[in-house]
């Protein structure tokens, strides 16, 4: 028998009938955004939605098509759609899978500096009263490789770590032990300020392979300001230890972290090349937490969120720059976004997730034993509110610190989908719950969308990306694309249409 | 270049493969040999796997296979290996020795019925005849070689033989590189992807065409409903045994509109897959029957390519560029394309002459004499 050919419509391209798929939209630059429960998004003209709603859109349009393709709405035309969204809203909550990966361990409350924004009421005591004990290390280990992770990180901070070193290396010990024995993957990040490093702290750190994080806030005059020590020379020893620590353990083995203070946003070109000078290829635009000392200032957030989202958008618009001249050097927060934004793929930033990180994704194990789900819940708890403190490691299992009654009832508002100014927000694939953070300013772990810094601040950053990605200048998105992909421009022009 | 001649067949029962030889050889290493010559005159045949001869030797009996009569022998070279068919008396080349482009042909059945198909299926169950073949064929394969291509029709039709000839290759040439061109259609089912994974070959890819990011598009040019959710589910079915998966997407007039829409929908949905080849157009088997349909001059689809080889580049992803000549393909995409035309197949045109780029250059099709760009030209440089 002679095989035959079918005209399109045989293969089903008149539609009748379609049913939408959860999505959610809002105008942006006299254009809708529509993005679906995966992060997908869609560019359309005024008035799409109310077409696509009342059923008035043309199914044979390209706009139609489009919908179809990115999961917007279905039709009889294809089943594979479902699958694939199902496929993507897994992939993009492989965060969840193994539960808690993130363990902190607060070794000790002392320290050397006495930083404006510090979220711990640190302790300058010369005696062992403020570090964690071996005993209450043991126990915070083993609650610590419950976690039903395969993969496992432990950072380790302060106070100052390295104030804590035997308790750091006793630590280090035997959670490698306990991993080797569970067979997880364990990496260890040490948090410093450097001050105190030697040539036995580095060749413990080299020999241990563990990643060092430190803080740096930019130049001298804004570094030493933000983070005062006896001698004022926080700066001086913070950059000659991170060369110290480059030359034993490795050009990729040591990162920097800066807090912005309100001297800092004066100054976002002069912090950026700092990082520049230093030889670091990522910077972190980080706004200060309502919390510690600065919590008391929380009537003004609302200026400061203005003024840190200037900022921002200043130092962004820099480091692109910088990136264009050849420099590679991407902002860990429009990074961590991008990756939503454009990837298939989700990120394991415990600060903007859904379900909240704090807790599922990451845990801290206080000096003293006392669990919280956050450090920011440990700075409530040293201030006097121990709401997040959900229990002890030496009275509580982990499914008695899931279960126990401080941290179900924080449930209610871990997740944006049910969040009120969250539900329906076109950015909720892109956003997270922060019901710590909404407790310390606004009083309940719900909040207000409305009055929310958080809200704020990651809604007009999110919308500076969307301007960024809508603008579509070519250059600019291969610099975006390049830190998604780790190339920089030289590769970028070597591997893509010249 | 020449791939099949036939001649008569006398006492052939059953197919027969062999490696030419073009001159006798001592007795131990007939075995496996087929003798090809002119002259049968005064050569003892015995032990040969096979004779071809130009002669008539319609008068004579034999002992050992033969086709005699055969039209054309020239181009039987010695080590190539051919198979007799008896009945028709077909000789086919089914390897050369000399040549990277080498495939075992699986069947020429499909479930598919592709509108610019290269290689029309023919509806006659060929599996075990073929397969056999191809067993017979992986036997013979000394000094293994490189590269091998399963391709059809449809290999996966072949079910479990299809596991039977990749067992093979794992078993007999495990260090040759297999590459096989599959609808993906019947991946769907989790169980045959499973047992086709749990093989285990330790250097095989899968290529899979794509047409579109929407299901009645790629139904359309594949001309099979529900083609587009099965081959999705197959491709995913691959994914989670960790197959190494190519996206072949032939470009024509129905393919090219919509392909920057197709390249974010593998990046955002097939976003495992190791490779994307962009293929230029064969006008050969159904194609000409379609062109009406099909054809676009590749000069008109660039500023596409461009777009898509610059969304999947971007993103990170493998892209190839197949099947184009350099002098009507966009400079900047000049990087991605690749000779991919068969040695067998490929040729140049006379507006080649002189080109400065013509060994950068994959040509053409043979079949392009017909219809090409009406933009090739020589390239100064």
């Amino acid at each position: 028998m002679a095989r035959q050919f079918f005209s399109p419509e045989a293969y089903g391209t008149k539609i009748s009938t379609y049913q939408l798929l959860p999505f959610r939209f809002t105008r942006l630059n006299g254009r809708e955004i529509l993005v679906n429960e995966c992060g997908e998004f869609l560019f359309a003209p005024v008035g799409t939605v109310e077409s696509l709603v009342g059923r008035k859109l043309d199914t044979t349009s390209d706009l139609y098509a489009s919908l179809r393709s990115r999961q917007f709405v279905t039709d009889h035309s294809s089943s594979a759609h479902l699958d694939l969204l199902a496929t993507k809203y897994r992939t993009k909550h492989e965060f969840l899978l193994g539960s808690t990966k993130l363990h902190i361990f607060v070794v000790t409350l002392k320290c050397d500096h006495s930083c404006l924004y510090c979220q711990v009421s640190r302790q300058t005591a010369e005696h062992d009263e403020y570090d964690m004990s071996y005993r209450t290390a043991e126990k915070s280990v083993d609650l610590m490789m419950g976690s039903p992770s395969e993969e496992v990180t432990l950072e380790l901070q302060g106070g100052e770590s390295l104030l804590a070193f035997e308790k750091v290396k006793f630590i280090v010990g035997l959670a490698k032990e306990k991993a080797a024995g569970l067979g997880k993957n364990l990496q260890i990040v040490l948090t410093t300020n450097l001050a105190n490093v030697n040539d036995e702290i580095l060749d413990f750190l080299k020999k241990e392979s563990i990643l060092v994080s430190t803080s740096l806030d930019g130049p001298a005059y804004i570094h030493n300001a933000n983070r005062p020590r006896p001698g004022n020379n926080s700066h001086e020893i913070t950059v000659q230890n991170i060369d110290r620590c480059r030359a034993v353990l490795g050009q990729d083995r040591v990162s920097a972290l800066m807090t912005t203070t309100r001297l800092s946003l004066q100054h976002p070109i002069e912090i950026i090349d700092e990082y520049v000078r230093l030889g670091f290829h990522s910077v972190f635009l980080r706004p200060i937490s309502p919390y510690g000392f600065a919590i008391r200032t929380a009537k003004k957030i609302g200026y400061e969120t203005d003024a840190f989202l200037e900022f921002y958008k200043k130092g962004l618009a820099h480091i692109l720059e910088l990136n264009r001249n050849g420099y590679f050097i991407s902002e860990v927060y429009t990074k961590i976004l991008l990756t939503k934004i454009l990837t298939p793929h989700g990120t394991g930033y415990v600060d903007l997730q859904s379900p909240a990180g704090a807790g599922f994704n990451v845990l801290i194990y206080n000096y003293d034993g006392d669990v919280y789900v956050s450090d920011e819940s440990r700075m409530l708890a040293e201030m006097g509110d121990t709401t997040f403190r959900i229990g002890n490691v030496h009275r509580h299992s982990r499914r008695e610190l899931f279960k126990g009654e401080p941290f179900v009832s924080l449930m209610d508002a871990y997740c944006n989908q049910s969040l009120p100014g969250c539900s329906d927000c076109a950015f909720q694939s892109y956003c997270g719950s922060d019901p710590i953070f909404n407790y310390a300013t606004q009083g309940d772990p719900v909040g207000h969308r409305a009055t929310s810094a958080f809200c704020k601040r990651n809604m007009e950053v999110i919308k500076h990306i969307f301007g960024l990605l809508a603008e579509g200048d070519p250059v600019t998105l291969r610099i975006l694309w390049g830190w998604l992909t780790n190339r920089d421009q030289k590769e970028m022009s070597e591997e893509l249409p010249a | 270049m020449r791939l099949v001649t036939a001649g008569v067949p006398i006492s052939l029962g059953r197919a027969v493969v062999g490696i030419v030889s073009t001159h006798p050889v001592a007795a131990t290493e007939r075995g496996k040999r087929i003798l090809v010559t002119h002259n049968l005159d005064g050569t003892d045949l015995t032990g040969y796997r096979g004779i071809l001869t130009t002669a008539d030797k319609s008068a004579a009996r034999f002992h050992v296979p033969v086709v005699h009569k055969v039209r054309e022998i020239d181009h039987l070279l010695d080590g190539y290996i051919v198979a007799l068919e008896p009945t028709t008396g077909f000789v086919r080349t089914v390897y050369r020795p000399d040549s990277e482009h080498n495939i075992l042909f699986a069947t020429e059945r499909c479930n598919s019925n592709c509108l610019m198909c290269s290689q029309p299926p023919q509806d006659r169950d060929d599996a075990d005849g073929l397969t056999a073949r191809n067993l017979e064929l992986i036997e013979l394969l000394d000094p293994p070689p490189n590269y091998l291509c399963i391709t059809g029709g449809e290999p996966t039709l072949l079910g479990q033989r299809l596991l039977t000839l990749i067992a093979a290759l794992r078993d007999k040439l495990p260090s040759t590189t297999v590459h096989m061109l599959s609808n993906g259609r019947l991946f769907a089912w989790p169980e045959f992807t499973q047992a086709f994974a749990e093989v285990g070959h330790p250097s095989f890819s899968i290529g899979i065409p794509l047409y579109s990011d929407l299901a009645t598009a790629h139904d359309y040019v594949v001309q099979a409903r529900g083609a587009f959710d099965q081959t999705i589910m197959g491709l995913h079915q691959l994914a989670r045994w960790g197959q190494r998966i190519e996206i072949r997407v032939v470009l024509h007039a129905l393919t090219t509109r919509r392909l920057a829409q197709l390249a974010e929908f593998i990046y955002r949905n097939l976003t495992f897959v190791d490779h994307i080849a962009l293929m230029g157009l064969e006008t050969i088997g159904y194609t000409p029957r379609n062109l009406d349909r099909l054809w676009i001059d590749p000069k008109d689809y660039q500023a596409e390519l461009l777009d898509a080889v610059e969304i999947l580049r971007l993103r990170g992803m493998n892209v190839s560029i197949y099947n184009h000549q350099l002098c009507v393909l966009d400079r900047s995409l000049w990087k991605f394309a690749k000779k991919s035309i068969s040695d067998w197949k490929n040729i140049y045109l006379d507006e080649c002459n002189g080109c400065g780029m013509r060994d950068h250059c994959g040509g053409f099709f043979q079949w392009a004499t017909k219809l090409h760009s009406a933009h090739i030209h020589a390239i100064h440089c």
